[in-house]
């Protein structure tokens, strides 16, 4: 399927960038004619997935995470969120919902789960000490001369 | 953004803005000391100002009614719009947290 649209952003590993990330994907998507309920799902699922790579991926650590965004002409928009940190030993199990390595009391162990539910699709590839990629995917505009064309 | 009201041990904290993991940590470092040296038996979150919140904001929520009821605390929260509620229920937050109006 034919670009619309690509973007590629490097930024530092750190908290204030989280927002900054959710404002840069809003801005991103406009063109994909959304609505103000799917700018917020792609916005938390986007902010889920970036303070993963800062607390999770970094853990504290200096490091870059990248952004990789995509519009299609039919629609859809791709969002990688890529970390160079430590990586997931057990993608599935990070994935259930109340999993969470925080032995403290402050994450909630939701992040995998709210991105799968304000998402079409979420697919997580990731190697110990390599990092993570998260792309999220949605079919965002919605009106018909935009939808695949079937025979 | 947030504030805060302590009046006969009930701690009310209004969130504004955006209510992500940089800002739940921010609170969390107010109000935590604020908890334990006043003996706060009740906490309730106003969230009916806040624009956006992901699952950080479920975080500071469980994790202040754990802190609150190893002493016999509740924790409450006001005001969730139809977004803040459907992550609320997703996240099972009701079980353990009182829903004001």
């Amino acid at each position: 399927m034919r670009l619309l649209n690509e973007m590629r952003l490097d930024f530092p590993a750190i908290p204030e960038n989280e927002a900054f990330a959710r404002v840069v994907v809003s801005g991103f998507m406009l063109p994909l004619n959304p609505t103000l309920e799917q700018l917020a799902d792609v916005k938390t699922a986007v902010s889920e997935a970036v303070t993963n790579a800062i607390i999770h991926g970094y853990a504290g650590r200096r490091g870059t995470v990248r952004l990789h965004g995509a519009c299609t002409e039919d629609g859809v928009l791709y969002i990688d969120v890529i970390d160079r940190g430590r990586g997931i030993a057990d993608v599935e199990r990070a994935r259930q919902p109340f999993y969470t390595t925080d032995q403290g009391e402050e994450r909630s162990g939701m992040g995998f789960t709210v991105m799968e539910s304000f998402m079409d699709r979420v697919e997580v590839k990731s190697a110990v000490g390599e990092g993570t990629t998260v792309r999220l995917v949605k079919q965002v505009d919605l009106r018909e001369e935009a939808l695949p064309r079937h025979a | 953004m947030f504030s805060y009201e302590l009046k006969r041990g009930t701690l009310t904290v209004c969130l504004m803005g955006e209510l992500d993991h940089s800002m739940a940590a921010r609170v969390r470092s107010e109000i935590d000391p604020l908890i334990d040296a006043s003996g706060v038996r009740r906490l309730v979150f106003d969230v009916g100002r806040l624009e956006f919140m992901d699952s950080s904001g479920i975080g500071l929520i469980i994790g202040r009614y754990k802190r609150l009821s190893r002493r016999g605390g509740s924790v409450a929260v006001a005001g969730p719009d139809a977004r803040i509620d459907k992550l609320f229920r997703m996240c099972g937050v009701y079980q353990v947290v009182e829903r004001l109006a």
